[in-house]
This record gives C-alpha cells, structure tokens and sequence, in this order.
C-alpha cells in the first residue's frame, strides 16, 4: 500500500557489538543492492526469502565502509509484509550512522516511530491486540512480563474476548428472539436464567480486570519507599539489600540527591526501591524541603518500610509516620537489634500488626532475608507463579473491558428490576460491542444469524 | 408540461404496496403520474398473510404515515381486528397488527388511486426500460405502446420470470393465477442491472365451516379504542377472532415420510427463502426435536370462508398439503379452497441503489419493494413512498430526502439493503434499529412529519396537531418538574394508595413518576393537579420519556459515538484495491457498494472493524499530508 521504502535503526545506536538497519518497502532490496557488494558477487535480487548474505557496505566513492551479512525477507514473509532487508553492522555510532545515511541517499525515507508496526498492522499481519503486545515486548523490563505479552502476541487475549463475546452472544439472541418473536412458541428466557447468565459473563470480566493490576506490577515494577526519623539507618538498610543483589541493580538515572533510587528484581518482579530523606519537625529551610519530598514520596509509592531504631526510645514522630502509612502497604523495620533495646514492644503492636514487623541488623547483616520475604508478600503474594499462565491486559483495555463491565453491571440491575427485555439488551449489546472493539470485531449480523439458527421462528 | 397522451412526469411500474405509495406520493407533488398494473383488477393485493403491521413492521407503518403515505389510512379503514403485540413489554417494541378485509383494503386503495388528480392508471405489461444517454426516457408495454417520463419506479414485486412451484409441477406466474413479466429483467441486465433470483411461500387457505374451532384457542383482538393512523381519532374497531392450534407428531410424520416430495428437498427450488417465514417443511427438517408447531387460523376477510393458515406454509403436492392440513387439531375435516405455493422470481442486488431507491447507473430510474429483495407489504409500502417522494423531489429539483438510521426505521431498511449483502428476501425487526428506544411507533409523528410537511404530503392543519403535542409535552414536562410534593403524612398517604414508597424529602412530580409503579394520570389526579391538554397522548409521551430517560440518554450517547465515522466521507473515486491491509473481500464488496462515508462503510458485510482501522488511518494520513 504505501509507495515509498523505510529504514531506521532497529538496535540501539553504540550500545552493542552489533547493529542492525532494517529496510521495508517495494524498493528495499534494491537500495540495499546500491551499496553494498557481496564476497561471492552474488546480487541481493538473486536470493530467496529468508536467507543470509556476507559482504561489505561501499560509500559513493567506492570505499569499504562496514563488513555486514544482510538479511532478506521477501513479501509478504517479513514482519512488514514487504519486502525487508536487515544489514547486520559492527557496533560504533560512526559506521552505523554512515551506513544509514548511504541508504537514505539511495531512495529509503527515516521511519517515523512505530512505523514498522503500523506496516504490519496496515498490511494485516497482526490485530490490534498483538499490536499492542508487540509494544509490551519491546519495553518488558522483566522476563515475566515479557512471557505475558508474548502470550498476548500468540492472542491468547483475543481468545478469551472471543470467549466472552460468544457468552454473551448466546444471550443477546436468546432476549431478542424472546422481543421480535413475540407469537411464536419458542422457550422465551426467564429472568432468573438471564440474571445467572449475566452474572457468571460479569465474573470473567472482573477476573480480566483483576490481572490487569497484577500486570502492572509485572510491567512497571512496585514502588517501596524507606521512611523514618534520621539515622535510624535508611540507607545502610537499601545499601545492603542492594549489595546482596548486586548482579542486578541497575542505577535509574535523574533521580534527585534526596531521594534515591535504586531498582532490584525479586523473583522477577522489578521493585524499585527509594530511600527518602529522614522525616522529623526542622526549622531550617533546607531539610524541610527535603522533609516535604519525603512525604510526596510516601504518596507515590506502593509499599513503605518503616525504619526505627531499637536503640532509641519512640517518640512521638514515630507514632505520627505509623499513622501516616496506615494507608499503604506497609512493613515496620526495627534496626539495630545487635545493641541494647530501649523501645516497648508492646506499645508498638498497639499501632501495627504483630506480622507486619521485622527485627534486622545492618550493622550485622541479619534479619534481611526476612524482610525481602515480607517485601515479596506484600508485592505479588502468593499468586506469582500464577501470574506468567493467566491474561494480563494493558491500560486501554482495562478501560474498555471496564466500560463493558458497567454495560453487564446496568443489564443486572435491569434484569433485577425486571424491566422489559429491550434494556438490559441494550446494555448487553454495548458490552458486545465494546468487547469487540478491543479485538477489532463489531457486528449487529451477528444477533439474527444466530437466532434463526437456534430458534424455530417465523410465520 | 408536454400534453401529449402519452407523456408523463413519473411512471410507476407495479400496482401493489409500494407502486400505491409511489403513485400517490408524485401524484399528490402535483406530477403527472401514469400506474401501470398487468392486472387492473388486482390492485395492492395481499397475497400471503392477511394482515398490515406487527413487531418491527408498524413502527415502518406509522412512520409511513407520519410522513403521508397511505397504507395505515387504508388499513384503518378495511381492518377486522387490531391486537397490540408485546403488550407485556416496553413501548420500544410494542406493536399495533391490524387484520385486514383483504377484499376491501383492493377496492378502498384502488379509489383512493381513482380519486387522485393527476394519477392515471392503466393496465399493461412493461417489457422494456426505455434509456437514453444513461438518463431513464420511459417504457414499453407488450404490444409496443410506448410511455415517456422524465422519471420511472420500478415495482415488480414477484412478477419478474416469476416460476410457481407446487410438488413437482410448477407454472410460470408472477402470483398464483395470474399473468407474469417475460421481458423486463433482459431490459434491466441490458441496462447493466444485475439480478439474482429469490424465492417466497404461502400456507394454503382452507375453509372456515370445515374447522371445529371447539379444539382451537380463540385470539381475539383489542377491546380499547385505538387508532392505526396518527391522523385519526381513536375508535373501537371490528375484533373478528383469530384461532390457534398446534402441528402434532403425526404432522412431523407425514412431512418427514415424504419429504422427498418437497421441492426444497427434491431440488426443484434451490434458491434462497427467508428464514424468518420458513416452511413447515424446513421446519421439521432443521428443527426434529420440536414435537408441535404453533398454527394460527386468520380470516382472510369479513364476508368470506377463506382462512389463512399462518405456520402452514408448504409447497409440498396438493394431496399431501390435505394431509398435513387435516393431521393438526380442529383441521381435521378442514378442506383447503386454494393449495400453498412456493414462487420464484427476479430480484435486483439493491446494492446497485443510492439511498434515494434510485439506480446509480441509469439517471432518474429508481426501485421499490420486492424487487429490491424486501419482503412484506410494509417494508414494499416504505420504499415505494421513499421513491416517490426521491423521483419527485428530483424533477422539481428539491433536495433529496434521505433518513437516517437514527431517526427512522425506513432509514435502517434502506441502509441495510443497500450496504448489506442479502442472503434472503429482507424483513424488518426491532432488532435491526440499534436505537429502537428512540424510534418507536408513538413518536414517529414528532420524529418525522416535519419532513412530510415540508415536502408537501402533510397539510398545515396535520402539522399544527404535531407542533401542538410537542409544545403541550413541554409544558407539562416542566410542570412535572415544577410542582414539587412535600412529605406530609396526607401526601404519603396517598403515595401509599398507590402502592408506592413514602418519601422523606420534599420531591417532584417528575422524580415521583419515574417509579414503575407510577402511572401519569394516576399521579395527576391523586394529588388534585388539574392539567388539561388537547391531546391525550401527550400523557403517553411524557410518561416514556421520564421512566426510561437514563436509557434514551444512553441512546443519544451513542449516535454521537458513531456520528464521527458518519461524517468521515470517501470519494467514490477511491481505489480500495490499493490498500494491501483490506482483505479480499472487503475489498471487493467496498469497490462494489461503493460506500459514501466511514460509517456506511463499516456497516457492509465483510468489511471489518480492522478494515475500517486501515481504512480510517489511510484517509487520516492522506488528508494529514
């Protein structure tokens, strides 16, 4: 459909040892062919689909500029469903840039983001949800969520929605044959079979619903922020559950000297973890600044760690950030159990449950694992091994399956009502619809077909 | 004007439901209007079932004459019974079915038309389309007399190579006993009008003193006084009874025995029969495990024996019809006066049409009705109406009048027929109006006689009953929300009375009525409220509009959602072969129908909501460049 040829980088520029440019359109193996000269003086014409070629990228002035292999995909075999050539290059910005360059001047046009993507889908290779998994693939931060949309490129999502849909097909045609063939003497549904059948599409959508959020934590990691009155050791206590998992830190860049960031896998599930700067009443501008950043993060995050120390008395600060977690997950952290205790346990467990407090040392190094348990818990709970089998869907289409949702909620409380069939119909015709849109079906044919098929109706 | 004899504005071919409606309409715009009938004694005959309406059928009829047609007057006129069908359910999907004196509704029509200036009516065949430079000229009757016009409507219905079937004999007629259309359908395809054939049935009809009624069920119509037409007063009508009975395993025995005698089994018709009007044959056939059929038994007038067997359609051979006939109980001595028939006839693909019924390739020439691969006097009625009103509206050179599917049933037929594909002749039902809440059978004059007004089929005195129901309901919506009740104990007294909830704070009348319980006269009068209106249905029509406001503002909601894909529009030059991502078929069906916007795009058969994606993104990104 699209007349003209696009390339871009498809590997990150000077990262790796390799790069790739990838080419698509009617004229990509013609352009590549321009420069580029293979050892066995092979041209790019002459090859069949997926197969590999060695030789070296030439500029205008007939210099060597890259050794690559190319790569092509002949229409519709390809990812575009064009023809594709992908130029396998050394890393370095230089070279690949050259290169890049040689192919724009040879008739390819820079790809806009995505566009490869939107070739496909425009193409009709893939469907909207498998356009969007693709999207989840190539920003998945973690191998878990990586499973969950390549399940979701296989369409595993499309079958459930089409699961559901064809539930509440099933009824649809069951209420209008009941509305348009009033005289005949077919088995009109009742309202109770209608309310159980209602209910039980009501559940699967909240199901899909529940995942969702799972998902997100999955994909976007879960916010833990360590709170507490200055050196109750905060930052000993993140440094060392860093260090212990050091292999996998990865500092995120452009956080603030305040509050520090830093981001750690447990079982799979990205945790970000931020230690805030001491929280207590200050006078002095400056750190009621960083007080007040403090707090802000309190709000933002998904869990909060609570750090007090065992050898200090609580005051009355202490009390007041227990009462401010109350409305988040929380974990209460006692530090320094190597010295001497001055703080009453018992009065603690007046203002946080017993399960939810761990004793460590990180002077000593102990208790950590306790408390990495206690993150994990509050993170995903049991439920994690679950995760990676069930349909997890993105943030469009919780909204969607949401709104159809209130559709199935609105034909329940019409059908409790025993209003007549036309509007709990109606209500069950926009979840139909709604539910189609996220998989890109949408049709009104559908509800006739499907009671001539079943009913034996007509004059 | 040319005063030649045979000179006309408009000529309409076919004298039934939907040449009426198109007769009357250019007739009544002042144009010189020619009828031409094969049979001057068989006008807007009935030749199935013998009545006008029912669901998703009146809601055609009254918007019908809403906007000045016909046939609800002429009806109102010749019916023996009105029933109100889904009384149980929501005004959306009530219906009004009048049972008609078929014998008198062809004589009242026929005066009507013979009362009409400038309407002249005539007998002959039309054999051939007369067209010059793709503009329509006239037409040719058998025996070679030649008719011209600036306009021609075409309303075979069934007479096009029509073929009777019954057993394994078959005739050549365009109805039972009558004379047939040889040569028009080689005149459209030479014009470039593809054609296709379908196929339809009716029960035999048996004899009203052979039937011990004692074993039926008797169903008699509406005792209240009601009105069929907006324009008349509502009356207590004639209520003749219908009866039911039952088909019976010995039925299903003697069709499934010799089933090989069908001609749907035996070959001899193999072309498409609506579904929703189907056999008892094909009934037993797809449906083995129903042990009883329903069978109602309608007179087919008042001053005959004649009694229509709807749910007893067959075409099987006469003797065996007798069978089936007398195996159903209370038929047993039942003796059947004309058997049931199967015919076959020639339709075109009424995807060839714009949304005015006329042709997209030959100017000035339109369709109407059966041959448009309707089915029903109602659906026939509408779209010769909608013809009409197109042809008339273009020789005086008048905007065209297109309805839409948000506002009108006539708009969902047409727009179903034209981008749709068709499977089987076409029937209307509620569930085809995806805003049926708002289209409904009461409303149809306050939704639509603006149009007939303006057009010129409804006179002034007709639209200030219109204009004066639509003031009154406002005013007495706003006195419903004015008028507020307190919650003293007098108050709740009588909302106790009513079998209603007490309320604790002071509420309106409005807020009160939205209780299902709550009936407006009822509501009115028991809190002493005197309000007096001219018209009593305005009553009707603010009471619907406040029980089910949240719905009809779902409804709103809605159409604005699609109104944007309705507004994207797609030159009919577009080369939809061009865009790889379609497929196939989409493709094809798109460059066939050649859609005018987005929206009637989506709404084609084959054509997915992941075409219209591409289709949306395609011409986003050439209009963005």
């Amino acid at each position: 459909m699209e007349e003209d040829t696009i390339t871009a980088l498809a590997t990150k520029a000077g990262e790796s040892a390799v790069n790739i440019i990838k080419i698509s359109g009617n004229n990509s193996i013609e352009i590549a062919q321009k420069i580029f000269k293979s050892k066995s003086q092979r041209k790019l014409q002459e090859l069949k689909t997926y197969s590999m070629i060695y030789g070296n990228i030439y500029d205008e002035n007939g210099d060597i500029i890259d050794e690559v292999i190319i790569s092509i995909m002949k229409t519709p075999h390809s990812y575009t469903r064009e023809d594709v050539v992908e130029i396998n290059c050394h890393g370095g910005i230089a070279a690949v840039n050259k290169i890049l360059d040689l192919v724009i001047k040879s008739g390819a046009r820079l790809a806009e983001p995505g566009e490869f993507t939107k070739r496909a889908f425009m193409n009709g290779r893939i469907d909207l949800t498998q356009v969007e998994a693709i999207a989840d693939i190539i920003y998945a931060k973690t191998e878990t969520s990586l499973k969950i949309a390549a399940n979701n490129l296989k369409g595993i999502l499309s079958q459930e929605i089409k699961s559901i849909r064809k539930d509440l097909l099933d009824l649809i045609i069951d209420v209008e044959a009941s509305i348009d063939f009033t005289e005949e003497d077919i088995e009109i549904i009742t309202y109770d079979e209608m309310l159980k059948r209602v209910k039980f599409i009501s559940s699967k959508l909240k199901e899909l619903i529940k995942n969702e959020e799972k998902g997100e934590i999955v994909k976007n990691g879960i916010k833990v922020a360590i709170i507490g009155k200055p050196n109750v050791g905060k930052s000993s206590l993140l440094n060392l559950i860093i260090k212990k998992d050091k292999a996998i830190v990865t500092p995120i860049p452009g956080t603030t000297r305040d509050a520090v960031e830093e981001i750690l896998y447990l079982n799979g599930i990205p945790v970000i973890m931020t230690d805030t700067a001491g929280i207590r009443e200050s006078k002095n501008m400056i750190e009621k600044i960083g007080v007040n950043k403090s707090m802000g993060e309190i709000e933002r995050s998904d869990i909060l760690i609570i750090v007090i120390d065992n050898s200090r008395k609580i005051t009355n600060e202490d009390i007041e950030i227990l009462n401010k977690s109350k409305e988040k997950k929380h974990i209460l952290c006692i530090n320094k159990i190597d010295k001497k205790s001055k703080i009453d346990k018992m009065e603690i467990k007046k203002y946080i449950d017993e399960k939810l407090i761990v004793e460590v040392s990180a002077l000593k190094n102990t208790g950590i694992d306790k408390l990495e348990e206690k993150i994990k818990d509050l993170t995903i709970g049991k439920d994690r091994f679950e995760i990676e089998e069930k349909i997890i869907i993105n943030k469009r289409q919780k909204i969607t399956i949401q709104k159809a949702k209130e559709s199935i909620d609105n034909a329940i409380n019409a059908i409790k009502n025993k209003l007549s069939q036309e509007f709990p119909a109606l209500d069950l015709r926009n979840a139909y619809n709604l539910l189609g849109e996220i998989i890109g079906e949408n049709t009104n044919e559908d509800i006739l077909n499907g009671i001539f098929s079943k009913f034996c109706v007509g004059k | 004007m040319n005063n030649s004899k045979n000179v006309f504005d408009v000529i309409v071919v076919g004298a039934g439901h939907a040449g009426c409606e198109a007769a009357l309409v250019c007739s009544r715009l002042n144009l010189k209007t020619l009828l031409l009938t094969i049979n001057i004694d068989k006008i807007a005959l009935m030749p199935c079932n013998p009545s006008i309406g029912g669901v998703g059928k009146s809601q055609l009829v009254a918007e019908l004459d809403a906007l000045g047609g016909q046939m609800a007057k002429t009806a109102e006129k010749t019916l023996i019974q009105l029933k109100i069908l889904n009384k149980s359910k929501g005004p959306a999907v009530q219906s009004l079915r009048a049972q008609i004196d078929k014998k008198a509704y062809e004589i009242e029509m026929k005066y009507v038309l013979e009362n009409t200036p400038n309407l002249i009516l005539r007998q002959g065949n039309v054999c051939n389309i007369l067209v010059e430079n793709q503009i329509v000229k006239g037409v040719e009757i058998e025996g070679g007399i030649y008719f011209y016009s600036n306009a021609v409507i075409v309303t075979t219905g069934t007479f096009l190579r029509g073929r009777i079937i019954i057993g394994d004999k078959e005739y050549k007629a365009g109805r039972m006993g009558e004379y047939l259309s040889l040569n028009l359908t080689k005149s459209l395809n030479n014009l470039g009008i593809k054609t296709d054939r379908y196929q339809t049935a009716t029960p035999p009809r048996i004899d009203k003193r052979t039937i011990d009624f004692s074993k039926t069920i008797e169903q008699p119509g509406e005792f209240e006084p009601l009105n069929f037409s907006f324009w008349n007063e509502k009356t207590i009508h004639k209520n003749i009874s219908s009866y039911l009975t039952y088909t019976n395993k010995k039925t299903h025995e003697i069709i499934a025995k010799n089933i090989d005698k069908s001609p749907i089994r035996s070959g001899i018709i193999s072309t498409h029969g609506p579904r929703h009007c189907p056999s008892i044959d094909r009934k037993v056939i797809n449906f083995p495990e129903k042990t009883r059929h329903p069978v109602f038994i309608e007179p087919e007038g008042e001053y005959t024996n004649e009694m229509y067997l709807q749910g007893l359609t067959t075409s099987m051979p006469i003797e065996f019809q007798q069978l089936i006939v007398n195996s159903v109980e209370g038929l047993e001595n039942a003796r059947i006066i004309r058997p049931g028939y199967a015919v076959e006839y020639d339709y075109i693909f009424p995807s060839q049409l714009n949304l005015t019924l006329e042709s997209k390739i030959i100017e000035n020439l339109f369709f109407a009705g059966q041959i448009n691969g309707t089915s029903g006097y109602e659906e026939a009625a509408v779209q010769g109406f909608i013809a009409g009103v197109n042809a008339s509206l273009k020789l005086l050179k008048k905007p065209e009048l297109i309805l839409t599917r948000e506002e009108s049933y006539t708009g969902v037929l047409i727009d179903d027929l034209i981008t749709k594909e068709l499977y089987e002749p076409y029937r209307m039902y509620t569930s085809r109006a995806e805003y049926r809440l708002l289209l409904r059978s009461d409303n149809a004059d306050l939704r639509l006689s603006k149009y007939g007004y303006e057009i010129g089929l409804i006179n002034k005195k007709q639209y200030d009953k219109v204009l004066n129901k639509e003031k009154e309901i406002q005013i007495l919506n706003e006195f419903l929300k004015q008028k507020v009740i307190f919650p003293a104990s007098k108050n709740n007294e009588i909302l106790k009375n009513m079998n209603s909830a007490v309320i604790e704070v002071p509420t309106n009348l409005y807020q009160i009525l939205k209780r299902p319980e709550i009936r407006i006269l009822d509501l009115l009068n028991n809190f002493g409220f005197d309000f007096t209106i001219k018209d009593n249905d305005v009553y009707n029509q603010v009471e619907i509009n406040t029980k089910y406001e949240g719905y009809i503002l779902k409804q709103l909601e809605e159409i604005k959602k699609y109104s944007n894909l309705e507004k994207i529009t797609i030159p009919q030059t577009f080369d939809y072969f061009k865009i790889n991502g379609l497929t196939f078929e989409a493709k094809e069906k798109l460059n066939s129908i050649k859609p005018n916007t987005l929206g009637q795009a989506s709404r084609i058969a084959g054509v997915s909501p992941a075409d219209i994606s591409i289709l949306l993104i395609y011409l986003k990104s050439k209009s963005g460049r």
